[in-house]
């Protein structure tokens, strides 16, 4: 059976993992190699790197840190934030990434989402959708880490991705993320039930009965967690453990 | 000295992972997209990312379908994954491509009632008494990324079968010929230790 995938997140700043709330100020959370090496350990089913600075000289980073993770990690990692081009894709897969994901880049030109699912495959391009809850109801898009609205509606975007190429969908609320008080439930489920390719559901996590309502009512497929994996308030391990007694297919080593 | 294992480059793979995966276990790889090395080669792997079609376009470019084709027929060591065992069959219905032909059957689409690509960690319930399974347990999770499956017509070759959508082949083998629809490169340590029986059995 296929199982729910846990995957923790690391934001990259300066070579280190951070993690921020609501898109803000930020905290320090160690290593990036030596967290994604005790992920790996611990049962991670996937590895998510973000550059949350989005510059060339913080790609170079993420290039050498993934490098050195893939090495000795062999579970799928994924590099995000500020890749623009079909180069800059295929920088971070020739560093050891297996996929990237495309947030701003893809809004600004969708036909990007197509050309590089044709040149490396549509199981490699994931489309990050940072979503906000409209005060009338939907959730509109968001770009540049959640600072610009663009007026387009979530699920329209979502539904237009999956058919230029994207293989997989990040979705993050702009709204939970960094709250640690639970996913967007409504949101999660409106998207995954919109689209044929799997949804992989970010921002909020704060315990496992989270994860458990993002995987169970929300219909995501798997689960990005960050701030409750780094600062130890939950391992992998106890969070996979209590998802299968609550019924929920995982991956158990 | 330990084995150079041959890694066939066609071109549109990112290759990357899977020589990590070799080198940490210990054997040296060479990353080839030229006949001769495939003439040569004592143990080859060809890895499957992208397209059938580009697979296919890439090997046939590259000159390479036709000493693949001589070196699987001297019964060497060979692995292929993913789209490297989709490649084996006749044809696909991915783009109507049509493949190596080396065994029978051919490759599906996945049906529509399941979410696709099938991405992620899956069961995969062995059968037989296989050396490439030795030390695996039945209902190991290896990890999976694909929209096509293999329909092969000799069931004798299945190893692990795979339930998405479809009942599908995860592992199949015919003499030293063993090919995965999963990615044991990417399965974490139950795929190292796929990959080193592969090594220690057929080598």
């Amino acid at each position: 059976m296929l199982t729910k995938r846990i995957i923790p997140c690391l934001d990259i700043k300066d070579g280190r993992v951070f993690k921020g709330t609501s898109f803000g100020s930020l905290r320090d959370a160690g290593d990036p190699v030596e967290l994604a090496r005790r992920y790996y350990e611990e049962g991670a089913d996937e590895i998510v790197f973000l550059d949350i600075t989005a510059t060339i000289e913080e790609r170079e980073i993420i290039a050498d840190i993934v490098e050195r993770v893939s090495k000795v990690i062999f579970i799928p990692l994924s590099v995000g934030g500020g890749l623009k081009s079909l180069e800059d894709i295929r920088m971070v897969l020739l560093a050891g990434a297996d996929k990237v994901s495309l947030n701003t880049a893809a809004v600004d030109d969708p036909g990007l989402v197509t050309e590089a699912a044709e040149a490396f495959g549509r199981q490699c391009i994931i489309v990050a959708i940072d979503a906000k809850r409209r005060p009338g109801g939907g959730w509109e898009v968001y770009t540049s880490s959640g600072q610009k609205a663009t007026g387009i509606d979530a699920l329209d975007w979502a539904k237009k991705v999956s058919t230029l190429g994207a293989g997989e969908l990040m979705l993050t609320s702009i709204d939970a993320d960094g709250h640690r008080s639970g996913y967007d439930i409504e949101l999660t489920r409106a998207v995954s039930q919109a689209v044929t390719i799997p949804v992989i559901a970010s921002g909020g996590a704060g315990g496992p009965q989270d994860l458990y309502q993002v995987l169970a009512d929300g219909k995501a497929d798997a689960a990005l967690a960050a701030s409750i994996f780094h600062y130890g308030l939950y391992s992998i391990g106890e969070v996979k453990a209590y998802l299968a007694a609550q019924g929920i297919p995982v991956r158990l080593s | 000295m330990a084995a150079i294992i041959t890694i066939i480059d066609y071109g549109a793979g990112n290759l990357r992972s899977v020589v990590n995966a070799v080198n940490y276990l210990g054997y040296q790889t060479r990353v080839t997209d030229k006949p001769s090395d495939l003439q040569q080669a004592n143990s080859i792997i060809l890895p499957g990312v992208g397209s059938a079609r580009r697979l296919m376009d890439g090997l046939k470019t590259r000159e390479l379908g036709a000493p693949l084709l001589d070196y699987l027929s001297l019964g060497k060591p060979f692995l292929g994954i993913c789209l490297g065992l989709q490649v084996l069959f006749e044809d696909t219905e991915e783009d109507g491509i049509k493949c190596l032909g080396l065994l029978e059957g051919r490759v599906r689409r996945l049906p529509l009632e399941v979410k696709i690509p099938h991405i992620g960690w899956n069961t995969v319930s062995l059968r037989g008494d296989h050396p490439c399974l030795s030390g695996i347990k039945d209902g190991s999770y290896f990890y999976f990324v694909h929209s096509y499956y293999a329909e092969l017509q000799d069931t004798r070759l299945v190893l692990g079968l795979t339930d998405y959508g479809a009942r599908f082949p995860a592992i199949i083998a015919k003499g030293k010929l063993i090919a995965t629809q999963f990615h044991p490169e990417k399965s974490g340590e139950e795929g190292l230790h796929f990959l080193r029986n592969f090594f220690e059995e057929c080598l």
